[in-house]
């Protein structure tokens, strides 16, 4: 049978467009990207390596995220020099940002991804979504969302379990 | 299926696929905004709802069925 070479060339151009756009979210087992590269606004925390280290992605408009506050900073105050939280914020405009930490006021660090650029490579899920990395920057848990008491007793658990 | 179908029938998928956006989830902003609630207006949700319950009381307005005299 005689077949057209455009039948072939569509669905190889099809197929290699939906590779290409297909998302490579950032999962357990992964490794963070050097976050140093994405130009992100704000100073990033002076030594993150041999820590434990909560990535934390979340934006002013996000009602979770709001709630999922007091528990980071009361992790952070817990855990001391022992563990880094790291806030990125993906609020496309900085005053959105800078109202809310007017209102929520906290001790650990908050970037902001204003270009979303470590975003998009990262692809959370949800907003907020956190990732807990080990002290040797690889990612040990993931977590899609804050509900509560309960992610609150999973984030101690799960960070007490890295600095055994 | 000829070559002009084929193209025809390629393109309307490209075309059709292209007018779907997948909103990320940190580009819902836009999204969540107060504004984007149905029930953001309480007052004119109130009279929107008492305008359908009178136009429609035959039929039970919003509630069950009624009288049937429309008279609200």
């Amino acid at each position: 049978m005689n077949t057209s070479p455009l039948k072939k060339v569509i669905p190889v151009a099809l197929l290699i467009g939906s590779l290409l756009t297909a998302n490579a979210a950032l999962k357990v087992g992964d490794s963070l990207p050097d976050i140093s590269t994405f130009q992100l606004e704000g100073k990033l925390p002076d030594a993150m390596k041999g820590k434990v280290v909560i990535v934390d992605f979340w934006a002013s408009w996000c009602l979770p995220c709001a709630k999922s506050f007091p528990t980071m900073e009361e992790l952070q105050k817990k855990y001391g020099d022992r563990l880094v939280v790291l806030a990125v914020n993906v609020d496309e405009k900085a005053a959105n940002m800078d109202k809310f930490l007017k209102s929520h006021s906290v001790s650990f660090t908050v970037v902001r991804d204003g270009k979303q650029r470590l975003v998009e490579v990262v692809s959370p899920e949800t907003m907020p979504t956190s990732f807990i990395l080990d002290p040797n920057g690889k990612v040990c848990f993931l977590h899609n969302g804050f509900y509560g008491e309960k992610t609150r007793h999973e984030y101690i658990k799960e960070i007490d379990s890295l600095l055994k | 299926m000829n070559n002009l179908t084929f193209l025809f029938a390629a393109a309307t998928v490209l075309l059709a696929g292209g007018g779907c956006a997948n909103v990320k989830p940190w580009q819902r902003e836009n999204l969540a905004d107060y504004t984007m609630r149905s029930d953001r207006d309480p007052v004119g949700d109130g009279q929107a709802e008492h305008i359908w319950f009178s136009r429609e009381e035959a039929n039970g307005g919003a509630g069950v069925g009624g009288g049937g005299c429309g008279c609200n």
